[in-house]
Formats: C-alpha cells, sequence, structure tokens
C-alpha cells in the first residue's frame, strides 16, 4: 500500500494531497530555517495561532452575505488578516512594553486560539454553521482536497521560495548580525517583516493540509534538522527544504495508505523521524559523533598520560589508563612498561619537551596556539625546526624502569 | 573655568565649519535607554585622516554612541552627518565593525562568507558572488593574517580570530571612515598587534578610524585623537591636548586612582 501512495497510484485525491504537502514542506523548510537562525522560530506558533478567528470570522462574514461560508479563498483570506494582527500584536507587545517576546507570544497565541474556538462554537449553532467543517483547519482535512486548493498551495509555496531567493542575503545578515546590517544601511523592521510574512504566507497555504496546531512543526523542525548536517546557511535552507519536502510527501502517502489515518499529524511524525535521525547520525554535530569524538578523545589523553607516568617511572593509578596501555602491549598488567613501552614513552617524553622548548621561543609562537598535549610536534613543525629544537635540548634523557 | 571645558567650548565655536568636511560630526546627540540617558546632548567631530578613541568608564555610552551614531538605537534627539551628508545618503562611506561577542559565533556560516557580507551594498539581493568578490575577501583576510581561514566555520575561530574576520568584513567594504567597537578587548597580543597595524595603514591611505577602546596605557601610542565621555563629553582633540590628567579624573571620577593615572606619564598641566 505505501508503495503505492509513494508512487501516485492511490488515486486522484491521494496525489494531489501527496504532491501539495511535498510542495508545503519544501517552502515551510525554506522559510523556516531564516525564523530559526534568527531566533524567532515561536513567533510562527503565535501567527498559527491567530489565524483561527479570522477563520470564524470570514465564515460568518460569507454566510451574512448570501455567499458560501466554505469558499475556500475567503476563508483563507480572514485567515491571513487575523495572522498579521496576531504578528502585529506579538511585535508591538515585545518592542513597546517590558514584556519579552515569549510572554508576547503566550498572550497573543491563547487569546486569539480562544477568540477562535469561541467564533467556531458559535458557528456550530448557526443553520449554514453544522457542516461547515471549520474543526478541519485545526489538526488539517486532506480527504475533500480539490485541484484548487492544490493549486493555492503550488502557487503560494512558489511565491514563498521565490521570495526566499530573494531576500536570502539581508535575511541572513539581519539573522547573523543585526547591527551590522543597519549600519550597512538596511531596514531591519522591513527585513523582519519579510521574514514574518514569509511564515505567516506559509502558515496559511499549509492550514488545509497540517492544520494551524501543527504548521509550527514544520516550520521549525525541517530547519533544525538540516543545522545538524551543515556549518552553512545557504546549503542548511535547501537541506531543511529537502527534508520538509520529504516528510510532506512521505507523510501524506502513509496517510493515504491505510483509512483513517490522519495526514498532518503524520506528516509532522515523519518529520520527527527524520529530526531524530539527523540529531544521532550526523557527522559533526550529531549526538553519536559527538559521543564518538569524546570517547576517542579520552582515550588519547589517558595513553599520553599513562606514557608519561611511565616514562617518568612512576605507578599508574587510574585503572582504565592501565588497561589501555596493556591493551596496546605497552605495559604489562601490573604497571611495568614493555620493550615497546618504554620506547613508545621515551617518544612521548621527547616530544613534550620539544613543545617546551617550542613554547618559549618567539619564532614559534603560532605552533605553540596549536599545543593540546596530544598532537605530536612533527605535525605542527618542520623536521629542520625540529631539529634545532632538538640541538637546543641536548641529548634524549635514557627512560628507566 | 577648567581647561576641559574652556576646550569644549573653543570646539563649540568651530563646530560649524568643521562639520562640513568632518568624516564624522555629531551633534547635540541624546540616546537613552527608558528614561536614563546613555549618552546626553554629544558633541563631536572626528578630524579627517585621525585615529580617534572614545574612552570613558563602563557605562559611559561609548558603545551608544557609535550605534547612534549609525542609527543602530534610535536618537531621542540630536544627528550625525558623514562627511557633510546625512546618514543615510553615506552608508557606503562607514564600515562598522560591532563588538565581537554582539553575535552569536555558533551561526552557520564561514569565514569567507562573513568577509563577503561586507560587500552585501555592492552584491544587492540577486547579483551572484564572482571570483573577483572572493579575490577580494581573499584579500581583505590576508591583510588581517587570516587568509589560511577562509573556508572555516566561524564557530571554530578563537576570539583573536574572530575580531579579525570582523575587521576583513570592515575592509572589504571599501569604506573611508571605520568605527570599531572596542576592537581590542579581550583579544591575544598577535591579533592586537595585527589589527593596530591594520588600522595604521588604513590611515596611512587617508582614511579616518575611530575606535571606543578601553586599554588607557595604548592611546598615545596608537590614536592621534581622544574623545572623553562619560554620558557627556568631557574633552576631545589630539590626544595631547584631551587626554590630560585633569580630564581623565573629570571622566572617570573616584574610578580612576591618581597613581593609575601618574602611570600613564601625562603631561602636567
Amino acid at each position: 500500500m505505501l508503495f503505492e501512495a509513494l508512487t501516485f497510484q492511490l488515486g486522484y485525491n491521494a496525489t494531489l494531497v501527496a504532491l501539495g504537502a511535498a510542495l508545503l514542506g519544501i517552502s515551510a523548510g525554506a522559510t523556516g530555517t531564516f525564523l530559526f537562525l534568527r531566533k524567532r522560530a515561536l513567533v510562527s506558533d503565535a501567527i498559527s495561532h491567530a489565524t483561527l478567528p479570522g477563520i470564524g470570522l470570514a465564515f460568518i462574514v460569507m454566510v451574512a452575505f448570501g455567499g458560501d461560508g466554505r469558499n475556500l479563498a475567503g476563508l483563507l483570506l480572514g485567515s491571513a488578516l487575523s495572522a498579521g494582527l496576531g504578528l502585529l500584536a506579538v511585535q508591538w507587545i515585545s518592542a513597546r512594553t517590558r514584556l519579552g517576546e515569549d510572554a508576547a507570544i503566550g498572550a497573543v497565541l491563547s487569546v486569539f486560539f480562544g477568540a477562535g474556538i469561541v467564533l467556531l462554537t458559535v458557528i456550530q449553532t448557526m443553520d449554514s454553521g453544522r457542516q461547515a467543517g471549520l474543526e478541519g483547519f485545526l489538526l488539517g482535512a486532506t480527504a475533500g482536497m480539490l485541484l484548487s486548493d492544490a493549486l493555492v498551495i503550488a502557487i503560494g509555496g512558489a511565491a514563498a521560495l521565490a521570495l526566499v531567493v530573494l531576500f536570502r542575503r539581508p535575511m541572513t545578515l539581519a539573522a547573523f548580525d543585526p547591527g551590522y546590517a543597519v549600519a550597512q544601511g538596511m531596514n531591519l523592521q522591513r527585513i523582519d517583516l519579510a521574514t514574518m510574512g514569509l511564515a505567516l504566507g506559509v502558515t496559511i497555504i499549509g492550514l488545509k493540509v497540517v492544520g494551524l496546531i501543527l504548521i509550527v512543526a514544520l516550520l521549525i523542525i525541517p530547519a533544525v534538522s538540516a543545522r545538524f548536517w551543515t556549518d552553512r546557511s545557504d546549503r542548511m535552507v535547501v537541506l531543511a527544504g529537502v527534508f520538509g519536502g520529504l516528510s510532506g510527501y512521505v507523510g501524506a502517502a502513509i496517510s493515504a495508505s491505510a483509512p483513517a489515518l490522519p495526514t498532518g499529524p503524520l506528516i509532522v511524525l515523519v518529520a520527527a523521524a527524520l529530526f531524530g535521525a539527523s540529531l544521532l547520525i550526523a557527522p559533526g554535530r550529531g549526538v553519536l559523533a559527538a559521543l564518538i569524538r569524546h570517547v576517542g578523545y579520552r582515550r588519547q589523553v589517558h595513553l599520553r598520560q599513562g606514557l608519561l607516568t611511565l616514562a617518568q617511572g612512576l605507578p599508574i593509578y587510574e585503572n582504565y589508563t592501565l588497561r589501555l596501555l596493556t591493551r596496546a602491549g605497552l605495559a604489562r598488567p601490573d604497571g611495568v612498561a614493555t620493550e615497546a613501552g618504554r620506547a613508545e614513552a621515551a617518544k612521548a617524553l621527547r616530544d613534550e619537551a620539544r613543545w617546551a622548548m617550542a613554547r618559549q621561543l618567539q619564532a614559534h609562537e603560532a605552533a605553540s596556539a596549536l599545543y593540546d598535549g596530544l598532537r605530536p610536534i612533527a605535525t605542527v613543525l618542520t623536521a629542520d625546526e625540529i631539529a634545532e629544537i632538538d640541538a637546543r635540548l641536548g641529548p634524549p634523557k635514557q627512560v628507566t624502569a | 573655568m577648567s581647561d576641559a571645558l574652556t576646550l569644549a567650548a573653543r570646539d563649540g565655536r568651530h563646530v560649524t565649519d568643521e562639520a562640513a568636511s568632518s568624516p564624522l560630526a555629531i551633534r547635540g546627540l541624546t540616546v537613552s535607554y527608558g528614561q536614563k540617558p546613555a549618552i546626553f546632548s554629544v558633541d563631536m567631530t572626528v578630524e579627517d585622516g585621525s585615529m580617534t578613541a572614545i574612552i570613558g568608564p563602563n557605562g559611559a555610552g561609548k558603545s551608544t554612541l557609535l550605534k547612534a551614531a549609525l542609527g543602530i538605537v534610535p536618537a531621542v534627539s540630536g544627528s550625525a552627518t558623514i562627511y557633510g551628508t546625512p546618514l543615510s545618503k553615506a552608508r557606503d562611506k562607514i564600515a562598522y565593525v560591532p563588538q565581537r561577542a554582539s553575535v552569536d559565533w555558533d551561526f552557520p556560516t564561514r569565514v569567507i562568507d562573513v568577509v563577503l557580507m561586507g560587500m552585501s551594498r555592492e552584491l544587492g539581493l540577486l547579483r551572484p558572488v564572482r571570483t573577483r568578490h572572493r579575490v577580494r575577501a581573499i584579500e581583505c583576510l590576508t591583510r588581517v593574517g587570516m587568509q589560511d581561514f577562509a573556508t572555516r566555520q566561524i564557530g571554530q575561530l578563537s576570539g583573536g580570530q574572530q575580531q579579525r574576520v570582523f575587521l576583513a568584513r570592515a575592509l572589504a567594504q571599501g569604506a573611508s571612515l571605520y568605527l570599531l567597537d572596542e576592537p581590542f578587548a579581550g583579544v591575544d597580543a598577535a591579533t592586537e598587534k595585527a589589527v593596530i597595524a591594520v588600522l595604521k595603514s588604513l590611515r596611512d591611505e587617508g582614511k579616518t578610524v575611530v575606535c571606543v577602546h578601553h586599554d588607557l596605557s595604548t592611546i598615545g601610542e596608537y590614536f592621534t585623537h581622544a574623545v572623553l565621555l562619560n554620558i557627556r563629553k568631557v574633552a576631545e582633540g589630539p590626544v595631547a591636548e584631551a587626554f590630560t590628567a585633569e580630564t581623565l579624573q573629570a571622566t572617570y571620577g573616584g574610578r580612576l586612582g591618581l597613581a593609575q593615572i601618574e602611570q600613564l606619564n601625562l603631561r602636567a598641566i
């Protein structure tokens, strides 16, 4: 079933949903990267919750004027207006009062969401409201998705991507060094407004697929997953788009592969799985890589310390050090150095002495900055330089024990 | 009237005619955070081709003065002109080096990308980064001795290296007025030497350099002019005139012991 879903063989609706969700994921990932880099990721949560009263009001207004309350364009326009209002409220509260942005987000999010729920409840009591299905906007409702809905997502997502490409430089600079951006003559408020406006746009087009409660996940999770894999913001935008698109596509396919599997939540779960995998296995910033590095480093430190201890003929107290030395054939279990151990110990001691001399010499200041107690000096200085240091040191000391 | 005030008054008379040509002329600038002024009615005129230090105790508003002059923090009143023109028309002439600690160095970007940010006015929104831009970025990195670090992630740099990358970014702008916020704070001796050498070479090219500075013992060696600030401007002028025991006392009050002032070997007045 899943294979058919992934290859668009489950019918018209499933194909529309999978394509729409993939496009949404791409634009959400790319846009969310800038929110994350600007450390404003949670503002998108306030924006998305603030869409709800707009949906309710738009429905009421459209019904009052005798139209179809379920007209998607009208509902999305209403949601955009109230989300914009929520965004302005967050900006205004954090700029003009002593409250931080977190408090402003909390206040706006809950007030707008509460108002929206009240409106939905009122709509339930209206004659035309019973079948409105507005609750679908909370967690997404893809069952009855139409071609026009998919087109809204495609056009909106493409526009968001175009704007990301257009504003990537100012948005990156504003996120990295806002003061410098202003000194360069950029209008920080306008850049931030563009960033937030993009998030708002993605939220609106995502209402139908993942719903307003979970859209924040699609904005943030792909971006933080991408951060594990790269140290370049431009690549991060692309990667986040890929992760987001993949989440949307695979999530929608899984939900189509069995009856009664909700699309939005599954998309978020796929995104979360990608995040979990990135967190664990990404080289460099991943948890496993860090663990391996740490274990390796600890081993090196113990070995080096053990060798230096042997070189000085002192007993080794730490079991782990002794274990490492015996396993490497450098010492006997009772702590006495083997032949190989004595040779290695002499080498380590020699290296230390060379380092000590190099660090005293003005000429090797740059190299000395690299000293970390482990690095062999031969990787930093040339053979000639080492020979010169050796000349200053005199003949090597004999290692006893 | 004290000499400091005489000095200030004398400068006051020259204000208008000097402002037209000065790289940075600040008039009546007041900035406040809440109701408490960070700087109050500050006038200062930076001389063309000078190396000017802005000095004063912690909380004197030194950084704020620079930021307000650049429009980074809003001013309650007052204005700044750059070579006689308003700030908005002179952005290309100014290169700003913010405090190192003001940014997150875990940001996903490489050294060369930071330097390329210095060309963002030139590159605009969509113009592609070409080889000549990269070559210029590497040249700027070479001037600060960081050419070997171009493709490093900025989080791997030491504090001094970060400072030099920021300076390289400013150099990439090709500006004529350089405003630096504490470029020597918490950097190693090698960086301090490299930075001051670059600043002096800028001055030799006829550029103007203004630094917020905190190390009083190097003022005479590094700078030609000094501005002493403690919320209000206390003194400004060539180092020999403005940087005296008396003006220091007036700027730092009890925070600077007499013994410390004596150690600076200032000309007696």
